[in-house]
């Protein structure tokens, strides 16, 4: 131990060496007791983690979440395999990143193209144990077994006091605050103590009633059917062995339908809800075959193919115009340029899509006031299909110029300035110089960009749903559709915009733009030649 | 260049100068005009970009502060107009640092370790980032239905929820870092491992403050981007003091309750941070967004 002390200071000042000597052989005690509380620390965290994710397993397994009980376990279960093997030392680094990819990129999209193939929807949400469960639960109140009642008040509680033809019952004294109450009902003749309780009373109380349960001696069920009087309740369906549930009010019986996920009477009656069953490709045949989807779809597919081709030419050809003139060496002030040119880009998208929104707005917009002092015009922007296409196709390209401006910029440096002077000694003016020097050396390097810019706007919604929401409409289409929707939005709005709120048609529109996405990033990869 | 410039030459830099002038006026109009708005009393008035009666009407309401007109009526504020900006910037900067944190050791692994599977995960990461989260949506929101019905502060309606999710988009980060610590000498790396270092230590004591610059452009590259991020918070977040500015910025501009002019103040007001701290960033920002994502 003592070996281990450090010396005292006058010590130190005597003999230096003895100190370097201490030191080293004191080191390893501290950094091991670190070392072990680092483990610790390390190993505690880890567990609880484990620990934590175990038991949402747990949960989402009882719940019959299946899909996600997989999910999660398989996520914690490559964790510890990573944190364990020391063979896997460098994938400790690279887990969380690609951890996070998976959970919130990865499984997102396959759980998106398996929606694509069910019936998944606002009628369809719930899996079929649970449609049982809710069907079963339901009850309805008889119309045989009903007794008026009288509300009294005493010290004790509330006292319901239901007159039957034959004979009267009375419940025991209920705290009726404190929410869900049961309470049994006996046989009572003569009157209830305490004080009767009027309408009016009684109308303030009724949602408190509506929660109560009283239960008569043979085990029946009663709760409060109107203001004046208690009836029993009764479950509303009963279940056979076979699956089917008949209705005990109406008698009718309904069977499970599994290829349509509902539950079907012999006269084809369903019930609601229903649940979530496998369709195979019913969504994709539908977007071909039913005429009010295949209608606006194909519509829609255009407008966004030929959206983003036009962003991309027109942010180009201005932003590249852009970039040669800052290039230009006779330019002054080119700081001051630069950063007002790129300020559309600095300012949130978000913001001045919502300030061209009201810019462009035809009764109090500036840009129509402007236009109506000028030319006595006051263009419809919001109402007419090939205005709202124009405007966005503005606003879009004052959005994304300066993006492509300034990859322009660095590209336009690496180009050597020997072949611009030979040019002008040959007399060439600055448009052959732009087809013949500077476009055939920038297009190969810029292409890779060009095509994640057509990707970015082939799915730009943000720029849709602020400015128009898809509006104008299309007529005759059966889900929302917009003349200026983009497939995305489009999506978008058939999943949580309608009614319907139609899940597995826009999973299955989801799946068909991933396609297209994964084929313009494959390309882009090929194009690119990344070396790794 | 030295040479002696044709005549033809100072007209078309003459021209330039006009067009770009130009170009910039048109460019900086909708700006501009904002900001007059934000000046000009009442929701639907017009005029000159210099608003003649100039009122602080709207905002006193962005600030959150009721507001007298002369004629005596007090105007409540439409909107947390601060509470959004707050929110966006709390999920901002709590996912920036986690996403910082989880790129900088994945890119460290990815370029200085072999391990199997580097270059298949490191492609596969380009290809899905280009996916946009929106078309998952409806998986995301089930996702977090299911998470938040067992760990309350993860679930809908959460911020949690915002932050984690955020978590997805790493892959672009994670190719900016790595491309800087490509460039880095890995000789000072090593000398340190001979000398006695673990993996950790030669990241943490040598590589880390080598690479500050980068850093900091990441992490002002992830806190635009999140504040900035609209679809994945339209869906997540509900109640109207949870939202974040780019989702609540819509409900000014709705038809039935058209507030341009409180739009404008609280526009303005929240814009003007994000656009100063990207102008003043840009020379890193863009030298990111063009190397970082696409190295060709």
């Amino acid at each position: 131990m003592d070996d281990n002390l450090p010396p005292p200071p006058e010590t130190v000042a005597t003999y230096g060496p003895t100190t370097m000597i201490t030191e080293t052989l004191s080191s390893p005690g501290i950094e091991s007791r670190h070392f072990m509380i680092r483990a610790f620390l390390k190993w505690g965290a880890l567990a609880a983690l484990v620990g934590m994710s175990l038991y949402l397993i747990l949960a989402l397994y009882a719940q019959r979440e299946f899909v996600f009980a997989m999910l999660f376990l398989v996520l914690t279960a490559s964790a510890v395999m990573v944190f364990f093997n020391r063979k896997l030392y460098a994938h400790r680094y690279i887990f969380p990143a690609i951890a996070g990819m998976g959970l919130f990129v990865i499984f997102p999209l396959m759980y998106t193209i398996g929606i694509g193939f069910t019936n998944y929807s606002a009628s369809n949400l719930l899996s079929f144990g649970q449609v049982q469960e809710n069907l079963l639960s339901r009850t309805y109140q008889s119309e045989a077994v009903r007794y008026d009642y009288e509300l009294y008040k005493t010290n004790a509680g509330y006292i319901v006091h239901l007159k039957g033809k034959h004979q009267n019952l009375t419940s025991a004294p209920m705290e009726l605050e404190a929410g869900e109450t049961t309470a049994p009902v006996l046989p009572l003749s003569g009157q209830p103590r305490g004080e009767a309780l009027g309408i009016r009373d009684i109308i303030q109380l009724r949602e408190l009633l509506a929660k109560v349960t009283l239960i008569t001696e043979d085990g029946r069920e009663l709760s409060q059917a109107s203001l004046r009087s208690f009836a029993a309740i009764h479950p509303q369906f009963s279940q056979h062995d076979n699956g089917s549930l008949t209705d005990n009010q109406s008698g009718t019986t309904y069977f499970p339908d599994h290829e349509t996920g509902f539950y079907r009477s012999a006269d084809g009656e369903t019930l609601s809800p229903g649940w979530t069953v496998n369709i195979g490709w019913d969504n994709y045949l539908k977007v071909v075959s039913d005429p009010t989807i295949r209608g606006p779809f194909f519509q829609i597919f255009v407008w966004t193919l030929s959206f983003a081709v036009a962003t991309v030419i027109f942010t180009l050809a201005l932003g590249l115009l852009l970039a040669n003139l800052l290039q230009w060496d006779q330019i002054r002030g080119k700081g001051f340029y630069r950063t007002m040119l790129i300020l559309p880009y600095a300012v949130p998208a978000f913001i001045s899509i919502l300030v061209f929104k009201g810019l462009f707005n035809q009764n109090f917009g500036e840009i129509n006031l402007v236009l109506e002092g000028l030319f006595g015009l006051r263009p419809d922007w919001f109402s007419d299909p090939a205005l709202a296409r124009t405007m966005i196709l503005i606003v879009n390209t004052w959005l994304g110029y300066p993006y492509m401006m300034l990859l322009c910029m660095g590209l336009l440096q690496a180009i050597p300035k020997d072949l611009y002077e030979a040019s002008a000694m040959d007399g060439a003016g600055p448009v052959s110089n732009l087809f013949n020097i500077t476009l055939p050396l920038i297009i190969k390097p810029l292409m890779p960009l060009l095509i994640a810019s057509f990707a970015f706007n082939f799915n730009n919604f943000v720029l849709i749903a602020l400015l128009t929401g898809g509006a104008p409409d299309i007529i005759g289409a059966s889900t929302p559709a917009g003349t200026t929707d983009l497939l995305v939005s489009y999506t978008y709005r058939i999943a949580f915009q309608d009614s319907g709120q139609n899940f597995g048609l826009a999973a299955a529109i989801a799946t068909a733009i991933f396609l297209v996405v994964g084929a313009l990033s494959l390309v882009n990869l090929k194009l690119s030649k990344i070396k790794v | 260049m030295a040479m002696v410039q044709p005549q033809s030459t100072k007209y078309r830099v003459l021209a330039s100068h006009l067009g770009m002038l130009a170009f910039i006026a048109i460019v900086l109009f909708p700006l501009l005009m904002v900001i007059s708005i934000s000046f000009r009393s009442g929701n639907f008035a017009s005029g000159s970009l210099l608003p003649q009666n100039p009122s602080l009407e709207h905002w006193y309401l962005a600030f959150g502060l009721p507001y007298t007109g002369e004629d005596g009526v007090t105007t409540q504020p439409p909107f947390p107009v601060l509470l959004w900006l707050w929110n966006s910037i709390k999920v901002a900067v709590v996912s920036s640092v986690l996403i910082l944190a989880l790129s900088t050791t994945s890119a460290y692994a990815f370029a200085r370790m072999r391990f199997a599977g580097k270059g298949a995960v490191l492609k596969s990461m380009l290809i899905f980032q280009m996916f946009p989260p929106v078309l998952s949506l409806v998986a995301l929101y089930a996702l977090f239905d299911q998470i938040g019905n067992h760990v309350s502060w993860l679930g809908l309606n959460t911020h949690g929820a915002v932050i984690v999710a955020s978590l997805g988009g790493m892959a672009l980060h994670i190719w900016t870092i790595k491309g800087y610590f490509d460039s880095i000498d890995r000789s000072l790396e090593e000398a340190a491992i001979v000398d006695g270092a673990t993996t950790w230590q030669a990241f943490r004591y040598i590589l880390l403050p080598l690479s500050v610059p980068i850093l900091v452009v990441v992490f002002i590259l992830a806190f635009i981007m999140t504040i900035m991020e609209y679809p994945m918070a339209s869906v997540l977040l509900v109640d109207t003091d949870k939202l974040t500015l780019a989702v609540g910025a819509q409900q000014y501009l709705y038809e039935q309750n058209y507030l341009w002019g409180d739009f404008a103040a609280a526009a303005v007001l929240s814009g003007l941070p994000i656009t100063l701290i990207f102008l003043y960033c840009q020379k890193w920002i863009v030298g990111g967004l063009t190397a970082g994502g696409v190295k060709g």
